[in-house]
């Protein structure tokens, strides 16, 4: 994935897909340590709970940047197969919170204590996910329809059928150890998110090291026909990688479920679509499919829930948040076209041109 | 791919010829009809009444404007899914600009202008010129747009300037189709302004579409843009211009909008994209562009509508079968539409063979 041959330290660094999210990282950094250095304060003190939590705004990213980081792995994959992006993902976690809770509260909608295991609970909510997954994967791979429109679909219905697996009710769980998912596990100060996170990438780490997935992946984004003729099959694994991130939209929902406790159909996971393509996009990969960096999509994740963070601390409302984050992405996007990229550098030519004929 | 309307010769040969597209739309207007006869004879006899189809259309003016757009950027082969965004920061704009700055109606239309015009411009610049996917450029456009919902005003609110609230009760009598209440009462039927403005829009747009000289390069860009491209048309400047088009008509359905429910709010239009690109795929438009009929858009909006009036007058009235339905419906037609590509591609390879 990153360059065999290194030439060079430095142009090799220049060449790297990791280039985008580390100066973007470094530029959040800068801009936050001039206008206010507390932003990287982090704080020991103790929750309600007596456990020691550590608190700051640096924590919060890594608290938060998690599940959209888990999420980022998963849509690095579907853009890489099907050269499109599932925005129904924001939907895909309400659903998987509300199958989760629905399972975890059996018949009563506020029980003393979990009528079933969180595990047991999970792998439901899991294959809920994979179906949706499935779903979106069979309009895209054997129907052909354009990721983004096929994806429209649970977009749209998405929240409705959360609340329709609930009934509209909202299920209170009050079990202290289903909070330690999305909180903080008894004794360890650093956010459990981090640590589901960590997880996914080492698993994602392993796969794709030790099999042909990613290759395969790249191969079909590249070229479908060519994939084809080397006796791959464009349409399974196209199918496959919707699965996939149907299991990370699993994950992120019971993250997001167990903060609260309870779910809120329309709000939980609004616009985490958006940030989960801007990873995609901050990460250097390319949006229309091919070749793929995990690494820098993660990191972009991060990148992203830096972001937000430095808009939240500027008092930026949240429903305003998408507009900032709407810039960001056309940038990107105008800054990696092809067609603009050619602009500038027949800019440059001819400025060189100028002055060397002065 | 082939146009609509190229056929003549008996009935017999028309079915037979008869367009992938002509096809989708009488298929749509059939199921219009069935539904809208299936309704009238099942159900309360309200379907009788002229003024069901009218409110029909009184709610949906706006949607019908917004999917007429979507049409025009779809037949080049483009999507354009920040309609419904457009729409809500044109009635939050608009509210606040009556209401806190002691506006003008003619003002407020030339802000919902000036809103999807600057909208169709850049993301019809981005997407044609600079080359980006129409889909990125769009969503992040919807996002843009919700969110500026938020920045210019936060809370919900109804608009109480005198002139928009008369200009909003106004109503067009519809002479003759009035009917009797249940107080033995004549009552007139009327539609409202955008109504009128909606059916201008797709009788105009229907006309370009058809005999303009750039509406027909419009079907040949979608259709293939090499082809298009050697025919000597102006693939950039066709491209640019259908989502400047879908702009301004956001711009304006935002509008009619905004004069049908006389409120500013960032959650109004919610899901308006949805509805516009499923209309327009009911109506026999094709995501793969070259293919598509305003008049078929037209109905693709109230077959969904008539849908969702069934739907709640069944008793299905929670707010979720709304959006199911839809996604059914959309879901149903897209299999529908590629079924047929799958089928026509395979006629060709015979055909070529």
């Amino acid at each position: 994935m990153i360059a065999n041959k290194k030439p060079s330290f430095l142009s090799g660094l220049l060449h790297n897909q990791l280039l985008i999210p580390i100066a973007a990282l470094l530029l959040l950094t800068v801009f936050n340590l001039i206008v206010d250095p507390s932003f990287f304060k982090i704080t020991l003190g103790t929750n309600s709970d007596g456990n020691p939590v550590l608190s700051g705004y640096l924590i919060t990213i890594i608290d938060y940047g998690s599940e959209l980081a888990i999420l980022a792995i998963g849509m690095t994959l579907v853009t890489a197969a099907s050269g499109g992006q599932d925005i129904s993902v924001g939907a895909g976690i309400a659903i998987a919170g509300s199958v989760l809770l629905r399972v975890l509260c059996g018949t009563e909608s506020r029980p003393e204590t979990l009528q079933t295991p969180v595990f047991v609970a999970f792998i439901i909510c899991c294959l809920c996910a994979m179906i949706a997954g499935a779903f979106n994967g069979a309009l895209v791979a054997f129907f052909r329809i354009q990721p983004m429109v096929a994806t429209l679909i649970l977009f749209t219905a998405g929240r409705s059928i959360a609340a329709w697996v609930n009934n509209n009710e909202l299920p209170i769980i009050s079990e202290k150890s289903f909070t330690y998912y999305g909180g903080y596990l008894p004794g360890i100060p650093i956010p459990t998110p981090f640590f589901i996170a960590l997880l996914c990438f080492a698993v994602t780490w392993a796969v794709l090291k030790f099999t042909n997935l990613g290759l395969y992946v790249q191969a079909v984004g590249i070229n479908e026909k060519t994939s084809r003729l080397n006796g791959l099959n464009p349409e399974l694994i196209k199918f496959a990688v919707y699965i996939l991130l149907g299991v990370c939209v699993a994950v992120c929902g019971l993250i997001k479920v167990s903060r609260l406790s309870t779910i809120n159909y329309s709000v939980i996971a609004k616009d985490i679509e958006m940030d989960a393509i801007l990873a995609v996009a901050l990460g250097g990969n390319a949006l229309s499919g091919g070749k793929f960096n995990m690494g820098a999509s993660i990191l972009g994740a991060y990148v992203i829930q830096f972001l937000t963070t430095t808009l939240y601390k500027f008092d930026v409302q949240s429903d305003a948040l998408s507009a900032y984050k709407a810039v960001v992405v056309i940038l990107l996007v105008v800054m990696s076209a092809p067609v603009f990229r050619e602009k500038i550098s027949s800019l440059f030519r001819r400025l060189r041109a100028g002055s060397a004929a002065a | 791919m082939s146009n609509s309307g190229s056929n003549r010769g008996g009935l017999g040969g028309r079915l037979r010829k008869m367009t992938d597209t002509n096809l989708l739309m009488s298929i749509t207007i059939i199921v219009f009809i069935v539904m809208y006869l299936g309704a009238i004879i099942f159900l309360q006899k309200g379907f009788l009444k002229p003024q069901t189809l009218f409110n029909i259309m009184n709610a949906n003016a706006a949607l019908i404007i917004m999917s007429c757009g979507m049409t025009l950027v779809m037949i080049t082969g483009g999507i354009d899914i920040s309609v419904g965004g457009v729409a809500a920061l044109v009635s939050m704009s608009c509210a606040v600009y009556l209401d806190y700055h002691g506006g003008n109606i003619i003002g407020a239309i030339l802000i919902s202008l000036a809103i999807g015009l600057a909208f169709g411009l850049v993301q019809g610049y981005l997407v044609a010129y600079l080359e980006i996917q129409p889909f990125i450029v769009t969503l992040a456009g919807m996002f843009f747009a919700r969110g500026m919902t938020t920045i210019v005003h936060t809370n919900p609110f109804n608009v109480q300037n005198e002139a928009f609230v008369k200009l909003k009760d106004a109503r067009i009598i519809v002479p003759f189709l009035g009917s009797v209440n249940k107080h033995g009462v004549y009552v007139d039927a009327y539609v409202e302004i955008g109504v009128i403005v909606a059916l201008l829009i797709v009788a105009a747009l229907y006309i370009f579409l058809k005999w303009g000289k750039t509406g027909r390069s419009f079907y040949a860009v979608g259709g293939n843009r090499q082809s298009a491209l050697m025919l000597g048309i102006n693939v950039k400047r066709v491209t640019f211009l259908s989502h400047l088009l879908c702009g301004i008509l956001a711009g304006i359905g935002g509008f009619v909008y905004f004069m049908h429910v006389g409120s500013g709010s960032a959650s109004h239009a919610m899901g308006a994209e949805m509805n516009a690109i499923a209309s327009s795929i009911i109506g026999g438009t094709m995501l793969t562009g070259g293919v598509g009929n305003i008049i078929g858009t037209l109905f693709g909006v109230m077959s969904l509508a008539l849908i969702q009036t069934i739907v709640s007058s069944v008793g299905l009235d929670q707010a979720w079968w709304t959006g199911i339905t839809i996604a059914a419906m959309l879901c149903l037609f897209l299999v529908v539409q590629s079924i047929i590509i799958a089928r026509r591609k395979k006629a060709n390879a015979s055909a070529q063979r």
